[in-house]
């Protein structure tokens, strides 16, 4: 790749954030500065923040490459990532703040008094946290292995290392600099580079995104395969491949098929149609209603909200957060329609999400211009996949220091974050076959059929009770976590079945919301006491000071 | 203070006094001191108060008031995502022929989904800010000026 200024980009970025992180090292002096920030962040601040964190290695890279692979019908990952938001501003983020609860199992125990429940549900956090945490670091390693050859293991363990030093030694306050810091670092590496690519674009004579014959090579490459295919040729010829075969194309070769990608423009360009097959529609649905309603139920989400100041704040600083990440989401689509045009290769090597990192230098050559945009675009993303761990880090481990370990002091702090880091690290290196958007996708589903009902029962019905909530939780998000280790771990599948547990929110949400209610009738003896006193909390405006 | 209509007790302990975090495993967590302070005869505002805080019917109902105008407003605000929105891919199913409408040379359903999509949840979002603060404001009107 000989790109001198990629690795200087990343250190860069990296020494920034350890510099921050010490400089907000210096400024928290007790508990509360370190935990919570001490809640004197502006919600300007805080969003950034919450955005910087929320923006992860699927958003950077993966979403692209979704893009150039399957077209329209992926667009719906980046609608739903930002309509999280929407979901979590109309029916948690206010009434979240009220109740005083910093983390999920904090509401529980607010909520529904129980304490086992809160057990419960940390069991959940974790898992949903280390799920999410394991793509980040491979996506940091295989970056890292694309743009400056490096080994697999040393971009993983790079950024486990830096991310858990940082959080053990500066806490929450450092991070809200660093996350709101890594927001625009982020925008910025996504829109600079997106400039040049469209003006590069027009230059070009606007080359079709999808011509008449199919994609072809703009320019003569060699494609050394990496993952196993089925490649048809134009001329009729179908041949196997496997990871190490080499392919040479010449300049307006067109591009082979590969079998599982929308090659065929009008399957890339339009979207699924109903007919024989609607098992589209069905995964289309499932990964919106995952997406939407499971933001809320992400661990490192919520923790942000209990640092702004009261309800109303929170429910402005969402609101920001939404539209920094609708600004956001603009650009990525851009990577992947132009990437059709200028990295059809990588449709043959089955790396599309190296789109964002590789498309500078393939569009505008090898100038000076194009290799800074393109360590921009590298340190972007290593942003990204420092933000989104810092961030899943801190809750992580403010859970363990909490909820397992059973103490909140700053020492407990720190060793509960050399375990929340050490054990993703571990699985990073061990597993190397996950894909990031996918894996991402999967956390949601877990988070959306568990917390998702648990939060919006406990917030707006009086009738929730303790085993109502755990047996929801279980069955929903049991079910949710069971599709999770088929996908993972499981034989492959085909057909329906491969339908239902890669995309499995559309079954188990309303599974979980199902239990949830009717267990909750059952046992309606067992509501708490106090449900009155905890609805107006959650409810009632401070302005009455009540 | 006394006869002091909208008065508020300077140092009154709140309620919604955050909790610390972390917190040690066991201790008790919240007093309450102030129930006795609010039930301290005085002012209408201050017998509003002091029924939402005991919980009496009064109380009760104003608070099931509140939540049902915000859960409303929340719901009615998803149903536009949800038709706005969630109506698209089925539109897509059933009538092909939309997703082949092009608008400046881009197919209708990129245009929708990568451009105008976020703009959309934005203004929604906006809206419900706006209106949860509304009936936000309502609540406490009703709470400090009963008798109107």
């Amino acid at each position: 790749m000989g790109n001198g200024y990629v690795v200087p980009a990343i250190v860069v970025v990296t020494l920034v954030t350890v510099g921050i992180g010490f400089y907000g090292l210096r400024l928290a002096r007790t508990t509360s500065d370190f935990l919570v920030a001490s809640r004197a962040i502006s919600p300007t601040w805080n969003a950034a923040a919450i955005g910087g964190e929320y923006l992860s290695a699927a958003s950077f890279l993966g979403v692209a490459g979704l893009i150039l692979k399957y077209g329209v019908d992926v667009l719906w990952y980046p609608v739903g990532f930002a309509a999280g938001y929407l979901a979590l501003l109309l029916f948690v983020a206010a009434p979240l703040r009220r109740s005083g609860a910093f983390t999920l199992p904090d509401f529980c125990e607010v909520r529904l008094g129980s304490r086992w429940l809160r057990k419960l549900a940390t069991v959940f956090v974790i898992f949903i946290g280390w799920l999410y945490l394991v793509p980040q670091l491979q996506g940091a390693g295989l970056t890292l292995a694309t743009v400056a050859g490096s080994p697999y293991p040393v971009g993983a363990l790079l950024v486990a290392v830096v991310v858990t030093a940082n959080v053990a030694l500066g806490g929450m306050r450092a991070i809200t600099f660093v996350q709101a810091f890594q927001y625009w670092l982020k925008l910025t590496a996504l829109a600079v580079p997106a400039i040049f690519l469209a003006l590069q674009w027009q230059a070009d004579a606007r080359p079709a995104v999808t011509p008449p014959d199919g994609p072809a090579f703009r320019t003569a490459v060699t494609v050394v395969v990496e993952h196993r295919a089925t490649l048809a040729f134009p001329d009729g010829d179908v041949r196997e491949v496997r990871p190490g075969d080499r392919l040479d194309f010449a300049a307006g070769d067109p591009v082979p098929e590969v079998s599982g990608t929308a090659t065929d423009a009008a399957d890339w360009l339009l979207p699924d149609t109903a007919g024989d097959d609607d098992r589209g529609l069905f995964a289309t649905y499932s990964l919106i209603l995952a997406t939407f309603l499971g933001t809320m139920g992400l661990p490192h989400v919520l923790v942000r909200f209990y640092t702004n100041p009261d309800g109303a704040a929170a429910r402005r600083t969402t609101l920001v957060v939404l539209a920094l990440v609708g600004v956001f989401y603009l650009l990525p689509t851009i990577y992947g329609v132009l990437g059709r045009i200028y990295t059809p290769q990588l449709l043959v090597t089955g790396q599309t999400d190296a789109v964002v990192v590789l498309l500078p230098t393939a569009a505008l050559g090898t100038g000076t211009v194009a290799r800074l945009l393109a360590a921009l675009v590298a340190a972007g993303a290593f942003a990204a996949f420092l933000s989104t761990s810092s961030g899943l880090l801190t809750s992580v481990a403010g859970v363990i220091s909490t909820d397992v370990l059973g103490r909140g002091s700053v020492r407990g702090f720190r060793l509960a974050t050399v375990i929340a880091g050490g054990v993703p690290a571990v699985l990073a290196l061990n597993v190397s076959g996950l894909d990031v958007s996918q894996v991402v996708g999967l956390a949601f589903a877990v988070a959306a059929s568990s917390f998702c009902p648990l939060l919006v029962l406990g917030i707006w019905w009086r009738g929730l009770t303790d085993l109502g909530a755990a047996a929801g939780v279980l069955v929903g998000g049991g079910a949710a976590v069971g599709a999770v280790l088929v996908t993972v771990l499981g034989p492959p599948l085909s057909g329906w079945p491969a339908t239902l547990t890669t995309q499995p929110a559309a079954w188990t949400v309303p599974l979980a919301f199902t239990v949830m209610v009717a267990v909750s009738v059952a046992t309606r003896r067992r509501l708490p006491a106090d449900v009155g006193v905890t609805m107006l909390r959650l409810h009632a405006p401070e302005t009455l000071r009540l | 203070m006394a006869g002091g209509e909208e008065q508020d007790a300077p140092e009154r302990p709140t309620a919604a006094a955050p909790v610390p975090v972390p917190r040690a495993p066991a201790p008790p967590r919240r007093t309450r001191i102030v129930l006795a302070e609010a039930a301290r005869p005085g002012s209408r505002a201050d017998r509003t108060r002091s029924e939402l805080a005991q919980q009496t019917r009064v109380g009760e109902t104003l608070v099931q008031g509140l939540v049902r105008a915000q859960l409303t407003l929340a719901l009615r605000l998803s149903l536009l995502v949800l038709i706005g929105l969630g109506g698209l891919p089925w539109l897509f199913a059933i009538a092909p022929s939309v997703g082949r409408v092009t608008v400046l040379g881009i197919n209708l359903p990129w245009l929708l989904l990568g451009v105008v999509a976020f703009p959309f949840l934005i203004l929604v979002g906006w809206a419900y800010v706006r209106l949860a603060e509304r009936n936000e404001q309502d609540f406490t009107d009703l709470v400090q000026r009963p008798e109107r």
